[in-house]
């Protein structure tokens, strides 16, 4: 009962919110000159008026907003100004699972990575491991992913030639964009494993497991890690949105078909309908992590109470 | 110590007394003179100058930060002055470029060449040879072979690197430096513009006489070089050319695609990452430190609503929205529009990140007011007649700045990302304007699996990188250093 009142408690500050999206974006797009009619030609009066139909321009202002609004509200995002022949919706379902799959890929090495090396530093505190990785960490951390994926490229595509350098599909394609893109999370999360660990590893009952006379491998996976794994949970919702910005770049460095590249696209050819759809679904997108995360949390520390 | 005037009935034991008290109360009162209270900001502060690392991360950042501010005075080669033609992609290289339009060379270097090859009685023969040696030297440096640079005489070298006012227009006997050069403009600037005062001819002559001073300055050395640069910029370019005159640094950091200089590139772009992370921390700082103190002291339904705004605002991916806006700002009839009303592009960007990073600023001020707003001090003020405003711009907010200035060293950093992240898409700021992510991008555009253009990302890239990594440590221990927690540790 009390996950239910949660959830819609959440899906009724969603609606909000994309409705602020959705507001303002399409009194940005109306009161700055551009679109479909202002292309490099010269348009002869009834192909503008056409076009004008096409896209519901020739209505009033507020009749626009209330259509648009009723088509959002049912999934349709209308044909796009700039991809002749496509609908917005369309373009999504492609770019979609390929982002998806690259933000998985990436999560998963941070993940992997961050907490391994927060693990070891911690229980290996103040050696050469603990610092090494600590500074490795700040280093992802600082180092921009588009700063890394460059260097990235100058050295295992062209100078090594381990990896192609572009291109959607095969497993040896996602390998560098991914880690390019979990590499700043994976400082983080070594950060944040680190000092929750320091922290679980003082207390009491980890001391007790010892005197039980259980292994360190087993006190520390089985007893250390689940309460030091909190502030890492927590952090996951941040972290997905800044999946999702860091995608925008790699997508564009690496040439990968993504929703991120179209959304690019979008802006700079300022297909306002294509841009909207990727934006909205970007909110809904980062709106559904975060409750997923407050979920997890929960179920990882039952005290935490959802509100 | 007021004490109340002696009576004088017990004047004689009570002088005594008295003084005995006064000495004992001058002496408490020297001694605390000499006891220093510790503030907040010396004790932070020390405990700061114990950790090496921020300090060195704090020094990187001051050195880094000095060169952004003396860039103009600093002997670099221009930023934007483009030679496709013999300075594209230029490995990095310790000698004097081929050809970095006019600087590089004495006049007396020149004079040697021009005595030695008698040019003054064969001007065309000159531009001839000048020719061939140039040709023959750059297309050597293309192969990686530097030989020749090396083996070049200092005349040669000289003559090599003359090119100011372009190979066709130099004719030998007005030959000039790069100082002479702008001498000259500024001379003819004078007399042109003290012509236009002093005639009172017709409005067709002052137009046209308006007309030549507009192009002279569009062609004025300084002008061309550095993108019309503020008078600022331009008091110490002077300045530079007064000092240095013609000399300039080597393409020590080799050239881009359009045989523009990296180092330079990267210094002038410094400026711009630089002075984005300070105008967009600064806005970001003024938002939200009033909106969280104005939230958290008025309280009640006024701080329900306000806080509501800011858990919408969370979950708006606000990045995607700004590239947006960008695009649509770097519309033409958009900038044009703007450009009339005095605003330029680059500041409308960065008030706009500023005006987005500041909600964690707003939610930790408010809850610092919350605490404090109850604190006897407050109820002082309100004693003595302050007005709502002052209590909380006066009293609340010097307060709660320890935890502010935390937060800022978290801010600028990521708001220097963010800045070069967006000029990285090609929506940030715009050329002839140089930043970091801006150089990046082009560093990854002339990427070819043929030849590794790796001067193209590494500098900038490092740049970048480092201004980063010294801001998140220097962040680091300002936050251990202000954390009470962390005290006699």
């Amino acid at each position: 009962m009390q996950l239910v009142v949660f959830l819609l408690k959440r899906l009724g500050w969603m609606l909000i919110t994309v409705w602020v999206v959705f507001t303002l974006s399409f009194f940005l797009m109306r009161a700055i000159p551009g679109g479909p009619l202002n292309g490099e030609r010269v348009l002869s009066e009834s192909v503008r008026a056409q076009l004008e139909q096409r896209y519901n321009l020739d209505d009033p202002l507020f009749v626009q907003y209330a259509t648009h609004l009723w088509n959002t509200i049912c999934f349709d995002f209308g044909p796009s100004y700039k991809l002749q022949d496509f609908t917005v919706n369309e373009v999504l379902a492609q770019g979609f699972p390929v982002s998806a799959a690259l933000g998985i890929f990436g999560m998963t090495f941070a993940l992997l990575l961050g907490m391994t090396a927060g693990v070891v530093s911690a229980v290996h505190r103040t050696s050469i491991y603990d610092f090494s990785f600590m500074l490795l960490a700040t280093l992802g951390i600082a180092i921009p992913s588009f700063v890394l994926a460059s260097m990235a490229i100058v050295l295992f595509v062209f100078y090594f030639q381990l990896f192609p350098a572009a291109g959607w599909g095969e497993l040896r394609q996602i390998v560098l964009p991914a880690m390019c893109l979990g590499a700043p999370f994976a400082g983080y999360i070594a950060r944040l494993t680190r000092t929750g660990m320091l922290e679980i590893l003082s207390n009491d009952y980890i001391r007790t497991a010892y005197a039980k006379g259980l292994s360190t491998r087993t006190v520390i996976l089985r007893h250390a890690l689940r309460g030091s794994i909190l502030p890492v949970v927590s952090y996951l919702g941040p972290a997905c949105a800044g999946i999702l910005t860091g995608s925008l770049v790699l997508e564009k460095i690496f040439a990968i078909p993504g929703m991120g590249s179209h959304f690019i696209e979008a802006a700079l050819q300022r297909d306002f309908t294509l841009g909207m759809g990727a934006l909205l679904t970007y909110t809904i997108l980062l709106y559904v992590m975060n409750t997923l995360v407050d979920l997890s949390y929960s179920i990882i520390d039952p005290r935490v109470v959802l509100e | 110590m007021n004490q109340t005037p002696t009576t004088p009935t017990d004047e004689q034991p009570g002088k005594a007394s008295k003084r005995m008290e006064l000495e004992r109360l001058m002496e408490v009162m020297s001694a605390a003179q000499i006891q220093q209270g510790v503030s907040l900001w010396s004790d932070g502060w020390k405990r700061l100058k114990r950790n090496r690392v921020s300090m060195a991360s704090l020094w990187t950042l001051v050195v880094i930060v000095v060169l952004a501010i003396i860039t103009p005075a600093l002997p670099l080669q221009s930023p934007i002055f483009q030679d496709v033609k013999q300075r594209e992609l230029l490995r990095p290289t310790l000698f004097a470029p081929a050809n970095p339009k006019g600087f590089t060379w004495t006049e007396k270097a020149l004079r040697d060449f021009l005595s030695k090859e008698k040019i003054a009685e064969f001007p065309e023969n000159w531009v001839v040879k000048l020719r061939a040696f140039r040709s023959k030297v750059v297309e050597a440096q293309y192969a990686g072979d530097e030989s020749l640079l090396i083996a070049a005489t200092p005349s040669e070298r000289a003559a090599l690197w003359y090119q100011w006012f372009g190979e066709i227009e130099i004719a030998p006997p007005e030959i000039k430096s790069f100082r002479l050069g702008i001498a000259d403009y500024n001379e003819d600037l004078t007399l042109k513009r003290q012509e236009l005062i002093e005639m009172s001819t017709s409005d067709s002559q002052r137009a046209a006489l308006q007309a030549e001073i507009e192009s002279l300055e569009a062609r004025h050395p300084i002008n061309a070089l550095w993108n019309d640069p503020g008078f600022i910029s331009r008091s110490m370019i002077e300045f530079r050319i007064f000092i240095f005159g013609d000399y300039c640094i080597p393409s020590i950091c080799g050239t881009d695609k359009l045989g523009r200089d990296i180092l330079s590139r990267v210094c002038w772009g410094s400026r711009v990452s630089l002075a984005c992370g300070l105008i967009a921390t600064l806005v970001s700082l003024l938002i939200g430190v009033s909106y969280g103190a104005i939230s958290g002291y008025f309280g009640g339904r006024i701080d329900n609503i306000m806080m509501r705004i800011i858990d919408v605002a969370y979950s708006i991916p606000f990045i995607f929205i700004v590239i947006f806006i960008m695009s649509f700002l770097s519309a033409p009839k958009v900038r044009d529009t703007l450009n009339e009303y005095g605003i330029n592009q680059i500041t409308v960007f960065f008030l706009m990140i500023g005006a987005i990073y500041w909600l964690t600023m707003a939610r930790v001020v408010r809850g610092q007011v919350l605490s404090l707003k109850n604190e006897q001090f407050v109820d002082a003020a309100k004693t003595i007649g302050t007005s709502q405003w002052g209590i909380i711009f006066k009293h609340l907010v010097p307060n709660v700045m320890g935890i502010v200035i935390v937060y800022l060293t978290l801010t600028i950093p990521a708001v220097i990302r963010f800045e070069a992240f967006l000029s990285f898409l090609g929506m940030g700021v715009q050329a002839p304007d140089i930043s970091w992510g801006m150089l990046v991008n082009e560093g990854i555009q002339v990427i070819t699996p043929i030849r590794i253009y790796w001067w193209m990302i590494v500098f900038s890239g490092f740049a970048l990188a480092l201004t980063l990594f010294s801001l998140n440590f220097l962040g680091d221990g300002v936050r251990d250093a202000l954390d009470p927690k962390l005290k006699n540790r």
